[in-house]
């Protein structure tokens, strides 16, 4: 749903007009949007349309590691997984994109060099943004020049409860200048935001600002993505590509583990956003355990059996 | 063809034994009636089996039943000794849904999804939720007091019920029936639509699964002549009918001046009104389910769409979108959100409406949809530029047939939606608490739902004002249309 303000630039002019038109978005009914997730989840995807499915999934996964006790050698890992998900099976295709803190992007990109897998890097004082913008920016550069070519940054979710909209579209505008040509994810962290009204809000502030993709969470807050919460973000991206003509991708992050679950994800990405979306230029999984099990069950549907999860590397 | 292509994922059909033929349900066996006719699919026009018709004479076998039953058994077991009977039949429609979900779905055309999500667990809600009235009947009937005096007495029954039911919700439609009048202590004789017999006698399997002791519930297979026979039987202290208005009618003029007890759901032309202050995806939502759930065959489908005049090109544009993400064909793919229409009878009275519409200067929108070759099928279908003066603003259609007309200020949505003969369900769209609550007093309309549409509860009671009928079913109520009081 579209709000024609015209030119949608003058809506970010003064504190009171963005906050005139985040307030005239239509609103959310919780109930009515948590009936059509779950109405979308019941979609049964067999067969020829799973297999199709599951591939998609795997080429949209940014295989993420996030933890303070990653090491070079861990990371040096998981690169080699990216590259190569299933050793067993050359047509299983590589992943989307690896994730990791600033600190392990020169490792990342050393590691992935001529695979064609992107290199994604949180920056912006994650999880909690909570540090001066002089700090997010430079954390921003440093991931930058090491070789990063996708930002995941995270919005000041104080500013925003507060009703301070402009200081987080500013925040925003900075950033995504100091990406330069690397691509920037705009972290909502829809489990600080908690309702929805929230969700769709900060949808199109992200998208106002700048941002590529705008993604539900860090994985450091639960909950982290739910299939209501993507369906608001999907619907704000399908809009905002009808006011704007601008398309902006959509990143659940956080919580997805079973192909069963990402298959949910992809049928409302299919029959909310449209099949434009249904690229991994357009829509990411944030995951870690997903991978496996994707490769699991892509391994089922072609031997009609299941091997035991030692069967697929953990990293 | 899309890039995501969903896969056949049809429910299998081996769930279900179906006989080449069926008898009637009389005194606890299958007899044979005085003739036959075949029942179909309407997805694909084959023949499911052979079905007794039960003549007059037939349908006295089943009163006299019903009445001895009553009289010998049921009219006086204490009320915690029947609870047990229904409590069974719940818990056994509830073994045995997947079951009466492909019969369903096979029978009448609609969804699998809808037959297994919503019909059939309904179907069971509505045994389990009566159940727990049988033995607390005293505190159905607000300042029951017995007429002689002795505390604990109970609302006595009426005796025996003759029940019609449509074709739309054919299982769920038996249990609304059934489920209060055996509470109460009364037996049935209820006949199913032509179309939809096979859930019904699938039913009276369920009772003989459950030991219902013979003639608590007889079912009889027929047309609309079979249905004459039980709503006239003189025997019959009670008629409850589901259906069109046109044959509502028929059976007041029939029951005027005979001590038989009516309950009427009829027709409706239900108003959904969505202001611009609407939470619009939801709205839309609420829309969709309104009109094409169940193929539209819902006596209170959400079949005027009023819209706010300032919102309304930006709602139809989504809603047009989301139209064309709908799955029309094989009721048993798990996929499918639109099945077929139930006969070839109601097919050619839609297709008949909609010409109108388009006759009359409304214009009309479909989505682009292929449509099975073989069976009954009708593409979900928008008139904008309706107006109030045109027929299909005022004529129920009954199918997936959706009028679309505007307002500007909420007294002319108020007007609108009650300047109809009908008065069974309402919509109301909005994020104002106060206007929700505003508007809702003034709609002239049994059941008013806001930011939602075509919910139903066994604990809800539900039923028309003017030609939309008359009695309430469902909740408390629902009980009182069974109790002599």
């Amino acid at each position: 749903m579209t709000a024609t303000i015209s030119p949608l630039s003058e809506v970010t002019r003064s504190d009171a007009a963005l906050r005139t038109f985040l307030h005239g978005l239509p609103g959310v009914d919780r109930v009515g949007a948590d009936a059509r997730a779950a109405g979308l989840g019941t979609r049964s995807i067999k067969t020829t349309a799973k297999a199709w499915a599951i591939d998609l999934a795997i080429r949209m996964v940014d295989l993420t590691t996030l933890e303070g006790a990653d090491t070079p050698g861990k990371v040096r890992a998981l690169c080699a997984k990216a590259r190569q998900p299933d050793p067993g099976d050359p047509t299983c295709p590589p992943v989307a994109a690896i994730c990791v803190y600033p600190s392990m992007v020169p490792t990342a990109a050393e590691a992935l060099r001529g695979s064609g897998i992107h290199l994604a890097s949180v920056a912006t004082a994650f999880p909690s943004g909570q540090a001066p913008l002089k700090v997010k920016l430079d954390d921003t550069r440093a991931a930058v020049a090491a070789g990063a070519d996708e930002i995941d940054m995270v919005i000041s979710r104080g500013a925003f409860l507060a009703g301070r909209y402009l200081e987080v579209f500013e925040e925003i505008v900075a950033i995504k200048e100091a990406c330069g040509k690397a691509h920037l994810k705009v972290i909502l962290e829809t489990g600080e935001l908690v309702t929805y009204d929230n969700v769709r809000r900060a949808s199109w502030l992200a998208m106002l600002a700048g941002g590529d993709f705008i993604k539900t969470s860090t994985g450091k807050v639960a909950p982290a993505a739910t299939l209501p919460v993507t369906l608001i973000m999907l619907e704000a991206v399908r809009d905002f590509l009808d006011t704007t003509g601008r398309q902006v991708g959509v990143k659940p992050a956080g919580g997805i583990r079973t192909t069963k679950d990402a298959i949910k994800y992809l049928v409302m990405v299919n029959e909310i956003a449209g099949e434009r979306w249904l690229d991994p230029d357009w829509f990411r999984f944030g995951a870690s355990t997903l991978l496996n099990d994707l490769l699991m069950q892509r391994t089922k549907l072609a031997t009609g059996h299941y091997s035991g999860p030692d069967y697929f590397t953990l990293d | 063809m899309s890039a995501f292509e969903y896969a056949p994922a049809p429910e299998s059909r081996s769930i279900v034994k179906l006989q080449p033929s069926y008898g009637l349900f009389i005194n606890g066996e299958f007899v044979d009636g005085a003739g036959s006719f075949k029942t179909i699919s309407p997805a694909s026009e084959e023949v499911l089996a052979e079905v007794a018709e039960a003549s007059t004479a037939d349908v006295d076998r089943a009163v006299k039943a019903a009445r001895r039953a009553y009289e010998d058994v049921w009219g006086s077991m204490p009320g915690r000794e029947r609870a047990k009977y229904l409590f069974r039949i719940a818990r056994i429609i509830a073994e045995r849904s997947r079951e009466l979900a492909v019969l369903e779905s096979l029978n009448n055309g609609k969804p699998i999804k809808e037959s297994r999500d919503v019909d059939v667990p309904l179907a069971a809600a509505h045994f389990f939720y009566y159940a727990g009235w049988a033995d607390k009947l005293p505190y159905a009937v607000p300042g029951w007091k017995p007429a002689d005096g002795h505390s604990g007495a109970d609302p006595r029954p009426l005796g025996v019920a003759g029940q019609v039911i449509p074709w739309n919700f054919p299982l769920l439609m038996l249990a609304w029936k059934i489920a209060p009048a055996l509470a109460a202590g009364n037996t049935v004789v209820l006949k199913p639509a032509e179309t939809t017999p096979l859930t019904a006698l699938l039913f009276a399997e369920i009772c003989q699964q459950a030991e219902l002791p013979p003639g608590v519930v007889n079912i009889v297979t027929g047309a609309g002549e079979t249905g004459a026979a039980v709503v006239n039987h003189p025997d019959v202290d009670k008629v409850a009918f589901t259906g069109s208005t046109e044959v509502g009618r028929i059976i007041a003029k029939a029951v005027a001046g005979t001590n038989k007890k009516v309950t009427l759901e009829l027709g409706g032309k239900a108003a959904n009104i969505v202001f611009d202050d609407a939470a619009i995806d939801q709205a839309v939502e609420g829309i969709v389910n309104g009109i094409f759930f169940n193929q539209g065959h819902v006596c209170c489908a959400g079949s005027r769409l009023l819209v706010q005049e300032s919102v309304a090109d930006q709602l139809l544009e989504s809603l047009k979108r989301r139209m064309a993400t709908l799955r029309v064909g094989d009721p048993l793919d798990k996929n499918t959100d639109v099945g077929a229409i139930n006969s070839a009878e109601q097919l050619s009275r839609i297709k008949a409406l909609a010409e109108i519409g388009s006759a009359e200067g409304a214009e009309r929108w479909s989505p682009a949809c292929e449509l099975p070759e073989r069976g009954f099928w009708f593409a979900p279908t928008i008139f904008t530029g309706v107006s109030q003066a045109h027929r299909i603003a005022r004529e129920e259609i009954f199918g997936p047939v959706l009028s679309v007309l505007t307002f500007r200020t909420p007294g002319e949505a108020v007007e609108k939606a009650n300047n109809t003969p009908y008065g069974l369900s309402a919509g109301i769209w909005s994020e104002k608490g106060s206007r929700i609550l505003a508007i809702a007093d003034q709609l002239r309309a049994g059941v008013v739902w806001a930011n939602t549409f075509n919910k139903f509860d066994p604990t809800s009671p539900f039923g028309g004002y003017k030609e939309s009928g008359y009695g309430r079913e469902g909740g408390r109520h629902g009980l009182e249309a069974y109790l002599a009081g």
